[in-house]
């Protein structure tokens, strides 16, 4: 592959943009997320560290979703929904005015609960990223690209001889694989999972927890989770939260071990929530 | 009479369900409360009875009644009437039913006010003999419905039927009213083919009907599709935008100012746009075309005028009958767009898209099924206009491809061909039936084609 020579994408040496390994890649602080006049998120600080799976957990409604929405400033796109709060990304504001939500959400991907495939081809669906940020030299390049990403997710060997069928016709969690395909494409820094596995099947939930494994040791990954054992299993650090606020952070195993709130054992013994 | 039979029916009605519920009340008392449907339901039941019967027969007496009366007049008439013609005899008789409604017949000749007031005795025998029957029917229906009531009677599934019964007639009248105005289309355009060949109806280049007999509709059909191309190229990008406008960009206070401005386009009658293509439009656009043809000519580009600057127009009617469904392309791509589900375009912006390329790229294509459909039925609706065209198109029969000459359509012919002195055997009449068909045919196969693609893609998402 002579035409991949130089781009990063196909060099597995490089990891973007390495930081201290396990050194925070994202820091808040005294975030507060408002819709229209309620408070939604009072007040959370905290850190995600590279190369590494944070977990946030907690009871419907306890703003975990509308936290991870402000790692991408996707909260942007709902009317009346306010940021407050400093979020630094390589020590920069990317609430700053002078920060373009469109190139940090090159830098931040995103999965969600359901999974949503354009309704384009397998292979449009990883392209898209890349054409729209001129990411490919070419088609052979972006051929090369499709291919990295969908081996990455672990879906190139089931799509690899239909790549023009399309991508809605695929199962569910081959759909989400493709979603998570597709966002790693755009060679983002940071992922984030928006309860990823909720609408899938115990099979289908385990192949991507084990694509979770795998993508950490390139990303810093944050993931939403209602399921506490997914929780333990793939994350690191945990948080829990409750209503709106951060309860509590820390290693998965001492959260679930050893928590320091009654809340947090509340929860991860299902006395609530 | 009209007033007495609806109130007979009420107290038939309403006497029959109590007499039913009281019944089934007694029976649930004699069977120590193990009925199998509840009093009120027999109360129905026996109600239903009281009246559909009967209701079936105050119909036959609105349609058949007057019919009758008029038959048994006219056989008593004295011979002198027999040399009348039936047209003529039913004028007649049209005049004497007028002069039974009023008390002032008096002073008119002898012979028609006996007439007169035989037509008044023979109408009130047909009321009394109607109101007979039907408190016999009426009787006869409580009696019977009553006999029926048991404590293992299946009332309620019966009346449950009777529901549906109703409903489905309902839905009946519709269909048989559609149903009818194709069969009667048809049977008149057959009518039309059998004096004019159908292929030259259809491929003929010259139409007079009005003074000679010449058939060809070819410049209707093109006249038609001229305005209605100038109507989509109007209508289809403005509309389709402003959509896109409101769906994805407008905030919800400027959505819910603009949407509903838009459509008032919609409710604006079409005459009103109708005289403003005439008064204000055409003239504009025969100025303009008069200006460039002096200027090509002052410029040396052309001897003589290119453009027909005509009073009226193609491109006035067109541009006016695009503003009017403006409001139709907009109103239907804006609920398919909304069908986009918004985890598209959450999927599009989490990957970096801008709000542009989310809409050219994922939410557009997405709902490229919708736009289409709704571009159809656009597309049947100009088709099918009338008014503006027919104020605002001209009316000569020609095949032109300068916008500013006038046209004519469809419908403009249809308009002219039946308003004035017709006669139902004349080609004339008979060749707006086959307009009619033609146009029926074509806006028909609009809306079945965007129906279905509508339907499929509606499958696609849920």
């Amino acid at each position: 592959m002579d035409t991949s020579q130089g781009n990063p994408m196909m060099d597995d040496s490089i990891t973007p943009q390495p930081t201290k390994d396990g050194g925070p890649r994202i820091d808040c602080r005294n975030i507060k997320v408002f819709y229209g006049q309620a408070e939604a998120i009072h007040d959370v600080s905290m850190s995600f560290p590279d190369r590494a799976v944070t977990a946030l957990i907690g009871p419907s409604g306890c703003g975990k979703s509308t936290f991870l929405r402000c790692l991408n400033r996707m909260n942007d796109t709902i009317e009346n929904c306010r940021v407050e709060g400093k979020i630094l990304m390589d020590g920069e504001d990317i609430n700053d005015a002078d920060v373009d939500p469109v190139l940090l959400r090159s830098r931040v991907g995103m999965v969600f609960q359901k999974p949503n495939p354009f309704p384009k081809s397998i292979y449009d669906n990883i392209a898209y990223g890349p054409r729209i940020h001129g990411l490919a030299n070419g088609r052979e390049d972006l051929d090369a690209i499709v291919e990295k990403s969908l081996r990455r997710a672990g879906l190139w060997e089931e799509v690899k001889d239909r790549l023009s069928a399309p991508g809605t016709g695929l199962s569910g969690g081959q759909q989400q694989r493709l979603c998570i395909a597709r966002a790693i494409a755009v060679q983002p820094e940071v992922i984030l999972m928006d309860e990823p596995c909720s609408a899938l099947d115990p099979i289908a939930t385990a192949r991507i927890e084990e694509l979770i494994d795998e993508l950490r040791n390139r990303y810093c990954i944050v993931i939403v989770t209602h399921s506490m054992q997914q929780a333990a299993r793939v994350s690191q650090r945990t948080a829990f939260f409750h209503l709106g606020n951060l309860v509590e952070m820390g290693d998965t195993g001492q959260i679930f071990t050893n928590p320091r709130e009654k809340r947090t054992e509340d929860y991860i013994t299902g006395r609530f929530g | 009479m009209d007033w007495l039979l609806i109130a007979l029916i009420a107290v038939f009605g309403s006497s029959a369900f109590f007499l039913g519920r009281m019944r089934a009340e007694r029976l649930l008392m004699s069977t120590a409360g193990r009925m199998h449907s509840r009093p009120n339901y027999h109360g129905y039941y026996v109600a239903m009875w009281a009246t559909v019967p009967v209701l079936a027969i105050a119909l036959s007496y609105a349609v058949f009644g007057e019919m009758l009366t008029r038959g048994q007049l006219a056989r008593e008439l004295p011979s002198s009437f027999s040399r009348l013609s039936p047209a003529e005899l039913q004028s007649y008789l049209d005049s004497v039913r007028l002069a039974a409604g009023s008390a002032a017949s008096a002073g008119a000749d002898r012979v028609f006010e006996a007439i007169t007031n035989r037509y008044l005795e023979l109408r009130g025998l047909v009321n009394a003999g109607t109101l007979v029957i039907l408190g016999l029917v009426a009787a006869f229906g409580i009696v019977w419905g009553q006999s029926r009531l048991k404590s293992d009677f299946r009332a309620r599934a019966l009346v449950e039927n009777g529901m549906e019964l109703v409903l489905f007639l309902c839905a009946g009248v519709a269909i048989a009213t559609t149903a009818g105005i194709v069969l009667s289309l048809l049977y008149e355009s057959l009518q039309f083919f059998q004096k004019v060949s159908a292929w030259d109806f259809l491929t003929g280049t010259r139409w007079n009907a009005q003074t000679e007999a010449e058939f060809g509709a070819l410049p209707l059909f093109f006249g038609t599709f001229m305005i209605a191309l100038i109507a989509m190229l109007v209508a289809a990008p403005i509309g389709l935008f402003s959509a896109i406008f409101l769906s994805e960009y407008a905030s919800q206070t400027a959505r819910a100012w603009i949407k509903p401005i838009l459509e008032i386009l919609a409710g604006i009658p079409t005459v009103v746009y109708g005289f403003f293509a005439l008064l204000v439009v055409a003239p504009g656009i025969r100025s303009a075309a008069i200006w460039i043809n002096e200027t090509a000519i002052q410029l040396g580009l052309a001897s003589e005028p290119i453009l027909a600057a005509q009073p009226t127009s193609a491109l006035a009617a067109g541009l006016v009958m695009g503003i009017m469904i403006i409001p139709f392309v907009s109103s239907l791509s804006d609920d398919v767009i909304n069908a986009v589900p918004q985890t598209l375009r959450d999927a599009a912006f989490a990957l970096g898209a801008t709000k542009s390329e989310t809409v050219q790229q994922v939410v557009v294509p997405a709902a490229l099924p919708g736009i289409i459909a709704a571009l159809l039925l656009a597309v049947s609706r100009a088709i099918g206009e009338t008014m503006i065209v027919v104020m605002a198109a001209g009316k000569s029969a020609r095949i032109s491809m300068d916008p500013t000459s006038d046209l004519t359509t469809i419908t403009v012919q249809i308009v002219s061909l039946m308003t004035g002195e017709t006669g139902f055997d004349d080609p004339k009449t008979l060749s707006a039936f086959a307009l009619g068909l033609v146009l029926f045919t074509v806006t028909l196969a609009f809306n079945v084609v965007a129906l279905r693609v509508v339907k499929k893609y509606r499958e696609k998402y849920d």
